[in-house]
């Protein structure tokens, strides 16, 4: 079954999938879900993850989204992007239909 | 609390048989519920009481031995230990249509309203449950699907034996 | 074809009802996920990596065109102009949202389909033989027979809480074309003492994790007890299979621990007690009149073997000649044939079909094929029932659409889960890889040249791509986040049914498709006259694979 994040990761953020459709959402330093990955609060140790999964929680109460969890994201240049190939096709959409998922719309202007 | 079906109907009513742990003396008065090993082995001392007993039968529980004596019994109990875990309906359509059972065939455990017409489709009358709340829920869930396919000693007609007791011309008109 | 009477139209439509409440509950709070996942999963409902699926049932891969219209609406309408067929002989939405599922239910229910028992641990869509009722080689059609158990399966209150989930596939055709040794019960139809029809029943078998071959445990069985023998065998299963453990709990495990011959012994106890308890289990034989009806031969007109406008053709155009001979089949009718259309294009995603393909496709069938269509366990859609002198038209028609690839049983006729490209158990993709080798193996007359070949990808241990019986399997592994390949050969789901023996250390992402035509040109180099693929490999095992694939020989 599909890993959903290395126990010894260091630099995480939360997804989860929303309860009306399924979508794909990150959770925000705001405190609030967003469909876009670049959106995501991002924090740099375990206990910090586990702070953030906790303060998602009360979504799943609030009917928002199910089952949040936590996944490991690598820093970059000007950002970050998920590690595993899981976490990259749902943060696009399937790799084999370019026109479908997040992928597919436009830009943010 | 108890919900019991009563004339197609359910109703809460009180639990009157107290449950007697293994390790704990049988009191002499009252209805009781014992273990099904304790009953077997007991069984003298237990059939002569002069009021109700009834067994629990645990979700891996045998019907060997039991079965055959059932209808010395007021009440068997079966538990769901977790609802996905299905053996008691088989339990509960053996002690019904193969043993003939006619006492009160109650489940425990983990009772979910949407179980319920699967329950009492295979011989159950009566849950178990911790509050006394869903009555009118409860009461929906036996009535959402009204035609059965299958046969289970219920007493429903299985659709195949409505069908073929419909005239021709029935049949061309259910057909059109 | 079947259709509903009262009673089925109430029962559906009942169920669509129920659901409506259970989904609403869900969303007003009253249900919490834990809750209600068993409810929808009940339906047919999952929730995938980036939305929920919908898997909806045809009941043993027969859809007239009218329903195959509706699957087109509800792709338009509720998701993103597509769906997906499976190996199960059903059909799966990707993109709807919780709140239309009941309305999808109530299009379904209007045209007398629904999506119960498509998932959970209960008894599952029935499949059959995709030819059922129109091949040669058939003793009888088994599909009134599905149609019997379909009902008396749906919503069996005993049997809706199994260990784990349970797929019954039957068989009426020498050729077993239902994989009948892969189900937790697979039924053959078969003849007894003074000619009389009835069924071979197995059963233990099955993929996944521990892929296992079906026994054989009663040799014949009455019509009239079916039911009551399945339901002496689910009741045992029901009672003794393992609950500990999801990956030891399918009946496979219970049949392996304890013999086939105990699970016979077992079976034959509860199955003399029920038919001592009552006959109420016996489908009165009007209404197996009834049903039987629905299946009878279609209204054939009489014609001749030979069709002069196809045979030149034939002989005029090349591709629809390869087409004729790879993807039509012979039919027990003379002047007809079985037609399969393939879903895999070249660099295709095997099983998809757009919403306007499939209302192409339903205009056909209606033109060609009496009205109906199946969907098989390749995931590809037959034709029963078409004239020989109309191949040519029906040809071009499905050429013109770009659905006549000419690859039935050919190398890129792959099975693929839909693997991590949408599904939450993946753990690699799948489809990337089908695509690759689809690509790599385009020419069709290398295709040709290969021969029969079947070649089966798995997205997870859990085998919904059927790895273990491709002649190649492929199963997809996570190693550190990282997707790799493991080949496994010699599988096969016939009547000679065998698992496939892994080869070695599994390959990465970029090796895997250059191992395949590894594979390929040393079964071409070893090859003798007449031989396909598993027989070569069963003459001559793995060892030759291995050399070439880690070119061991050297070392």
């Amino acid at each position: 079954m599909a890993q959903h994040h290395n126990q010894t990761a260091q630099t995480l953020a939360v997804t989860a999938n929303r309860l009306l459709d399924g979508e794909v959402v990150y959770f925000t330093a705001g405190g609030s879900w967003s469909e876009h990955f670049g959106d995501a609060a991002v924090v740099h140790n375990k206990d910090d993850g586990e702070a953030l999964l906790q303060k998602a929680m009360p979504s799943v109460e609030a009917l928002e989204i199910i089952g949040p969890y936590l996944f490991e994201v690598r820093e970059l240049g000007d950002g970050a992007a998920p590690v595993s190939v899981r976490e990259n096709i749902r943060m696009k959409g399937p790799t084999v239909r370019l026109d479908l998922g997040k992928q597919a719309e436009r830009p943010r202007v | 609390m108890i919900l019991r079906n009563i004339n197609n109907r359910f109703e809460f009513v009180e639990d009157n048989f107290e449950r007697i742990e293994d390790d704990a003396p049988v009191p002499a008065t009252g209805a009781v519920l014992v273990s099904a090993n304790r009953w077997l082995e007991e069984h003298d001392a237990l059939s002569g009481r002069a009021e109700p007993v009834g067994v629990w039968i645990e979700g891996d529980g045998d019907l060997e031995g039991l079965g055959e004596k059932c209808a010395q019994l007021e009440l068997v109990a079966l538990r769901f230990p977790v609802f996905k875990d299905g053996r008691a309906y088989s339990q509960a359509r053996l002690l019904r249509e193969r043993y003939g059972f006619k006492g009160e065939l109650r489940a425990t455990g983990n009772i979910l309203r949407d179980q319920l017409a699967f329950m009492e489709r295979c011989g159950f009358d009566a849950f178990e449950l911790d509050e006394r709340v869903g009555l009118e829920q409860f009461n929906k869930a036996l009535t959402e699907i009204s035609v059965c396919y299958q046969p289970t000693g219920d007493g429903r007609v299985p659709v195949y034996q409505l069908r073929a007791a419909r005239t021709p011309l029935e049949q061309t008109r259910a057909t059109a | 074809m079947y259709r509903y009477d009262e009673f089925d139209h109430k029962i559906v439509t009942e169920r669509v009802e129920q659901f409506r409440g259970q989904v609403a509950r869900r969303l007003s709070g009253e249900l919490s996920e834990d809750e209600f996942k068993p409810l929808r999963l009940m339906n047919g409902l999952y929730l995938q990596l980036h939305a929920y699926m919908l898997r909806v049932a045809v009941p043993y891969g027969t859809l007239s065109s009218k329903q195959l219209r509706q699957l087109a609406h509800i792709a338009r309408k509720y998701d993103k102009g597509y769906a997906h067929f499976t190996t199960r002989q059903n059909v799966q939405y990707n993109w709807p949202r919780l709140a239309d599922v009941p309305d999808i239910l109530k299009d379904l229910a209007d045209v007398e389909m629904h999506a119960l028992q498509t998932s959970g641990n209960c008894i599952r869509n029935i499949t059959t033989d995709p030819y059922a009722g129109v091949s040669a080689d058939e003793l009888e059609d088994p599909r009134p027979w599905a149609e019997i158990l379909r009902q008396w399966s749906s919503l069996h209150p005993e049997f809706s809480f199994l260990p784990r989930k349970f797929k019954i596939a039957i068989n009426g055709a020498k050729e077993d074309r239902a994989a009948i040794l892969f189900h937790d019960i697979g039924i053959g139809m078969a003849r007894g003492d003074n000619d009389e029809v009835g069924f071979r029943v197995y059963v233990g078998g099955g993929q996944g994790r521990t892929p296992m071959i079906a026994e054989c445990i009663r040799e014949f069985l009455p019509k009239a007890d079916l039911l009551a023998y399945m339901e002496a065998i689910l009741r045992v299963y029901n009672r003794f299979g393992r609950r500990d453990n999801l990956y030891k709990s399918r009946i496979k495990i219970l049949v392996h621990q304890i013999g086939a011959e105990d699970m016979a012994k077992q079976v034959e106890v509860e199955f003399a007690a029920i038919q001592k308890q009552s006959d109420s289990l016996k489908v009165p034989q009007k209404e197996v009149d009834r049903i039987l009806a629905y299946f009878a031969p279609k209204n054939y007109e009489s014609l001749g073997e030979f069709a002069p406008e196809t045979e030149e053709a034939r002989l005029a155009d090349e591709a629809f000649a390869r087409w004729l001979d790879v993807n039509t089949a012979d039919h027990k009718v003379p002047g007809y044939r079985i037609v399969n259309i393939s879903t895999k294009p070249i660099g295709g995603i095997p099983g998809d079909m757009s919403a306007d393909d499939m209302d192409a496709v339903a205009d056909l069938a209606d033109k060609f094929s009496f009205s109906e269509l199946r969907v098989t366990h390749k995931q590809n859609l037959t034709f029963t029932d078409v004239r020989r002198k109309d191949l040519h038209a029906l040809w071009k028609a499905l050429d013109e659409r770009g659905l006549a690839s000419a690859n039935i049983s050919l190398i890129t006729d792959q099975i693929a889960c839909p693997g991590l490209d949408y599904c939450n158990l993946a753990n690699t993709r799948s489809i990337p890889i089908a695509q690759e080798i689809s690509q790599r193996f385009e020419d069709a007359d290398l295709q040709r040249r290969i021969g029969r070949l079947h070649i089966n990808i798995s997205g997870c241990i859990n085998a919904c791509g059927h790895h273990h019986v491709g002649h190649i399997g492929i199963l997809g592994v996570d190693k550190k986040g990282v997707e790799y390949y493991q080949v496994g050969l010699g599988g096969s789901s016939d009547n000679n049914g065998s698992i496939g023996k892994i080869v070695g250390p599994a390959f990465a992402r970029n090796e895997i498709v250059d191992a395949i035509g590894t594979i390929v040109d040393t079964y071409l180099d070893q090859r003798v006259d007449g031989e396909e693929f598993l027989d070569t490999y069963r003459r001559i095992g793995l060892q030759p694979f291995k050399e070439t694939l880690y070119d061991t020989a050297q070392h």
